[in-house]
């Protein structure tokens, strides 16, 4: 399990508020967005990994590494924070050299690795200003510089899209896609959920302080029973379909199109429905153009299992 | 246990202290809560130049204004300046970063806790110790400035020399025991002004205590160390008089492993440390 984040059993509490309740959860590399609400504990979270907060009960281990040795867990962590503040007097490069100074790196490695870092994000221009005269979308650039200036393994990022362009947001996220591929760990907290959809390998639902749902996001819609699974069928003669599939009990709905060119289906049974989809096709000749499901992704399952307004549903 | 010692990583910690000093020197000297510690620090030295300016041949006399300075060093320095100073400089080394939300970046850094907070007092000292020594210097050299060759031999060849030397020593030792008081007050109190004032009272009424409290104050070791008594009469000279005064080599120990306990202190806080800027 040394290639894992892992929770286990973890709760923490601010006073009588709770943070987090009972977190169990084994994190494989790869990108993993932290879904939910404002107060689910995607912070909380994030803060216990990094050893910033520690634990009222349970353990955490970042690839084997428990966050209250920082002179082992940060060679191999970087966290970009969600808070908007910088040291003053410094300018962009100067905040990523001195903290790598303190990292212990030697002047010309920590000189190296900063203009590389800055690269990345595109800062090297504005490198020699002060980042107190940098737009909230440069500031968010160099802090994300900073945190991965040192390489790491894991990166955890808060909000790490806020007050980007899409240009930026574009860039970063091929950054984190770059990153996942070389087998590290992208943890994630964001709340444009189609963006979280686009980056993500694996979804962690949180919800009040606990953990809805978690694993890759088709297995977690799968799970979600309660709610008849929506596909998508583009075909040229959506109504035909319609009339067969209305035949069977685990279909609740099937919506013909506008354009009388396709149907939208919810049913209970999606492997019953695929079945059926292919005997119809077999026995009618139905031209069939796509076939897709229409609710797994991330805002639908958000949708189902936090809700709209971030309460459960 | 010599054996583990050697192998701890002393250069890695070494590079990363001088880091974090030289970053928080920058803190220190160039911001904007640094103002009042200047003030502070310009305060007698200003005072001490205008005597130069203004004084007239035999309206003073060359004992008369080393005693002077003994006065300004008991009760400007020692009471005030230096007390000050250092609530202004070692409190706000984490709190300071608190209020800025800018703490997270070291704490977010391969840095031990200790290596961290002993790094940040270090640079406190310099900080403190820089600003302070170099205003007593100062006040000390203008204060008798005006008798001329006759002030310069007195330091030069005099006593005087002794007790610049030995004035500085307690201004060190001074920022070595309230810095070490303040750093902890940081890590511990939302707001350092409530432990500023307890200790301020504490230590002012240090000539009250009884013998072995006394102990527990940084003034108490700092008074027996003054090369000059201030001349002072009444109840002032209660406070200016060290009743129980401890030798120097007992005094320098005692007050540094005063200092150490205390950092030993901040260190074990510093372990525990958590990010809470919503505070």
């Amino acid at each position: 399990m040394t290639d894992r984040i892992v929770f286990e059993d973890v709760s923490r509490f601010y006073g009588e508020i709770l943070g987090i309740n009972h977190v169990n959860l084994s994190i494989p590399p790869g990108v993993t967005s932290l879904v939910g609400p404002n107060g689910s504990g995607k912070t909380t979270l994030m803060n216990l990994m990094t050893g910033l907060i520690r634990p009222t009960q349970g353990r955490v281990r970042v690839l084997g590494i428990p966050p209250d040795r920082p002179d082992q867990l940060f060679l191999k962590l970087g966290y970009c924070t969600q808070f908007d503040s910088f040291p003053k007097g410094l300018t962009g490069y100067q905040f990523i050299y001195s903290y790598l100074r303190v990292y212990g790196k030697p002047h010309a490695e920590a000189d190296s690795l900063a203009w590389e870092a800055l690269q990345r994000v595109n800062l090297v221009d504005a490198a020699g200003r002060h980042v107190a005269a940098y737009s909230k979308g440069m500031r968010q650039r160099v802090k994300l510089a900073q945190a991965i200036a040192h390489k790491p393994r894991v990166l955890v990022l808060d909000e790490p899209l806020n007050g980007l362009d899409p240009m930026a947001r574009a860039e970063t996220i091929a950054l984190f896609r770059d990153w996942a591929q070389e087998g590290r760990h992208v943890i994630v907290s964001s709340h444009i959920l189609h963006e979280v959809d686009r980056i993500s390998d694996q979804v962690i639902l949180l919800s009040h302080g606990y953990v809805v749902a978690e694993g890759q996001i088709q297995g977690v819609r799968s799970e979600v029973k309660d709610q008849p699974m929506q596909i998508l069928v583009r075909c040229d003669r959506p109504s035909e379909l319609a009339s067969r599939l209305f035949l069977q009990d685990h279909v609740v709905e099937a919506k013909v199109h506008d354009d009388h060119r396709g149907l939208l289906i919810r049913t209970r049974d999606a492997d019953s429905f695929y079945l059926l989809l292919n005997r119809v096709v077999l026995e009618t000749g139905l031209e069939v153009e796509s076939v897709a499901p229409a609710d797994e992704d991330v805002n639908s399952v958000y949708q189902y299992l936090i809700g709209p307004e971030g309460g459960a549903a | 246990m010599i054996k583990r010692w050697k192998m701890l990583p002393w250069n890695l910690w070494g590079r990363q202290a001088a880091a974090v000093v030289r970053l928080e020197l920058q803190k220190n000297l160039f911001s904007r809560r640094a103002i009042w510690v200047y003030m502070m620090a310009a305060g007698a030295p200003l005072v001490a130049l205008l005597h130069w300016v203004t004084a007239r041949p035999g309206h003073c006399s060359l004992p008369g204004d080393a005693m002077a300075f003994a006065g300004m060093f008991e009760f400007y320095y020692l009471r005030l300046a230096l007390f000050l100073g250092c609530v202004g400089i070692f409190s706000n080394l984490t709190r300071g970063e608190m209020l800025e939300r800018t703490l997270h970046y070291y704490l977010l850094s391969p840095v031990r806790r200790e290596v961290l907070i002993l790094a940040k007092y270090l640079a406190g000292l310099v900080t403190a110790t820089g600003l302070f020594a170099l205003s007593v210097a100062l006040t000390f050299l203008a204060i008798g400035a005006h008798f001329g060759v006759a002030w310069q031999d007195f330091v030069f060849h005099g006593a005087g020399g002794r007790q610049l030397g030995a004035y500085l020593l307690v201004t060190v030792l001074a920022c070595v025991g309230y810095g070490a008081v303040f750093t902890v007050a940081g890590l511990v109190v939302r707001n350092p002004m409530i432990p500023a004032a307890v200790v301020w009272i504490w230590e002012a009424g240090n000539a009250f205590l009884p013998s072995l409290l006394k102990k527990l104050s940084v003034i108490f070791y700092l008074k027996s160390l003054s090369p000059v008594q201030a001349p002072v009469n009444g109840p002032l000279a209660l406070l200016a008089t060290a009743t129980d005064p401890t030798p120097a080599y007992l005094a320098i120990p005692g007050l540094l492993i005063v200092a150490a306990g205390l950092l030993a202190l901040a260190a074990r806080r510093a372990r525990s440390l958590e990010i809470s800027y919503a505070e």
